[in-house]
């Protein structure tokens, strides 16, 4: 049974069809990237996973159980089990960096907040933000509040992590270890769902690749299928317009 | 002329034309901060009503929506006249200044609401789906992040407001309260000169506008100069 199954989904924003028919299905403690074009709907494919904008047509089933958007309930199970990097962060603005990341497990989940907060440091310190644990978001570079927010979605340990152009805000080092903590998750078979525009990191981390453009997966494979020897013509102009041949 | 009135000082600051003027200053502005208190409670309640999606709110959007866009229109001394000879005609046996309160009340709590409203407008929906995502109840999303982000926006403004509106609940001498202005022409007709007793009352209300506004000012600066929004510290 695949972790997350996503059968002929649309969707719309008022009459633009964005979502046009998304078949896609990931079993557990895989990686799966999405690429495409700007606009193709990467980010509203999450959105609609994580119930931000309802669907007009299809199902996404997670772990068997077909999440039912207009129920809060059903909405509610599912959030417990996934979590979202935004690709714009959406930190707390309120909150400083260790509050950012303790909130939800403390408040809303309900753990111990001795343990939580041992977790956070622990998560904070692992992206290389040990030193900020009291500044607030907006005394924090781009990259910075990227990492604050993955170890915010870390923290509230999801058996499924949707991030969103994760790396388009870091270096080239830190590219490397988030890419690290990447792997890592991967080994404790969390199941991924990787919207990037960094080709190198989509090639090393994912087991499959999904080529989106105008609200369809218009190919699926493994990174060397994709990046190799792409099968449609779409695929082939993007990749050798992104890849630089 | 001006050796007359400065004769005439003692004789106005008597211990108790002093407590007369100062029990009015006190009623002035209590006017003025019971209404805003309320006004903020009640302006709450209304901008969470016109800001909620659900059906069931429906109506009480509807109502809130009539609420404020009338009472903002209407010039105190109506809304004033409306609750006295209103409570007169339904035999309702209240006092004046009870009376003022009411008034001071309900027009603070249209106009407050409309400042709470722009201000919960202004946290970006971004950091409510965040919460939302995080499984945050409407409640928890509304109490932990909308709120804190808003207060640094709507707090100023609610005071600047509250300042302004210390000078309008002088028409509550108009049924007869006893607050500053009314105690100016009370001392008038009781023979003192007009340019003596006007003057103590301005006075007054500079007292009591002036540290209010500055404070007003510096909760301002003191909250948007802080780009992030911390309540626990800045008020
Ligand atoms: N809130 C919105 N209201 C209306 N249209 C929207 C909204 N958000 C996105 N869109 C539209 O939906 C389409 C897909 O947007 P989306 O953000 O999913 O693209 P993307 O693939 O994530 O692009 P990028 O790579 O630039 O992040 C775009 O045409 C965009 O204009
Ligand atoms: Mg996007």
């Amino acid at each position: 049974m695949a972790h997350l199954d996503i059968r002929g989904l649309v969707a719309r924003y008022n009459n633009a069809t964005v979502l046009d028919g998304i078949d896609l299905s990931i079993e557990r403690g895989e990686i799966v990237s999405l690429i495409g074009p700007s606009g193709s709907g990467k980010s509203t494919l999450l959105r609609v996973i994580s119930g931000l904008l309802p669907p007009r047509e299809g199902t996404v089933s997670l772990a068997g159980e077909t999440i039912n958007y207009a129920d809060r309930r059903s909405l509610r199970r599912s959030r417990d089990k996934l979590a979202i990097v935004f690709q714009q962060y959406n930190l707390f603005g309120n909150m400083n960096v260790l509050r950012n990341v303790m909130v939800a497990p403390v408040t809303i989940q309900k753990r111990d907040k001795k343990t939580v907060e041992a977790e956070a440091r622990a998560l904070l310190d692992k992206v290389g933000l040990g030193d900020k644990l009291t500044s607030y978001p907006d005394e924090l570079s781009g990259g910075q509040q990227q990492r604050v927010a993955i170890a915010r979605a870390l923290c509230l340990k999801p058996d499924i992590l949707l991030l969103d152009e994760v790396t388009s805000a870091l270096d080239p080092e830190r590219v490397g270890e988030v890419l690290d903590t990447v792997k890592m998750l991967a080994a404790d078979n969390m199941t991924l769902l990787i919207v990037s525009h960094e080709m190198g990191f989509v090639r090393e981390v994912s087991h499959r690749v999904a080529f989106m453009a105008d609200g369809k997966i218009q190919e699926m494979g493994p990174p060397a299928q994709i990046f190799g020897a792409p099968q449609q013509p779409r695929t082939q102009a993007f990749v050798s317009r992104i890849l630089g041949h | 002329m001006l050796s007359f009135l400065i004769a005439e000082i003692p004789r106005l600051f008597t211990i108790y034309n002093v407590i007369l003027l100062l029990k009015a200053a006190l009623t002035t502005l209590s006017l003025s901060a019971v209404g805003c208190v309320i006004g903020l409670f009640f302006g709450f309640l209304l901008s969470i009503a016109r800001l909620s999606h659900r059906p069931i709110f429906w109506p009480l959007k509807a109502l809130a929506l009539i609420y404020v866009e009338i009472l903002r229109r209407v010039p105190f001394l109506i809304t004033l006249m409306i609750f006295f000879f209103g409570a007169q005609v339904l035999g309702f046996n209240i006092s004046a200044l009870a009376i003022a309160f009411i008034s001071t009340s309900v027009i603070s709590t249209a106009f407050v609401a409309e400042i709470v409203r722009a201000g919960l407008r202004a946290v970006k929906p971004s950091q409510m789906e965040a919460a939302a995502v995080m499984n945050f109840s409407a409640w928890h999303s509304f109490w932990h992040v909308r709120l804190p982000q808003a207060w640094p926006l709507i707090l100023p403004p609610v005071f600047g407001y509250f300042v302004l509106f210390i000078k309008d609940t002088a028409l509550a001498s108009q049924v007869g309260v006893l607050e500053l202005t009314q105690a100016g022409k009370i001392l008038n007709t009781k023979g003192f000169s007009a340019s003596l007793v006007y003057g103590a009352v301005l006075i007054l209300y500079f007292i009591i506008s002036y540290p209010l506004a500055r404070f007003g000012a510096y909760l301002e600066r003191r909250l948007g100069a802080s780009r992030h929004s911390r309540p626990r510290r800045a008020i």
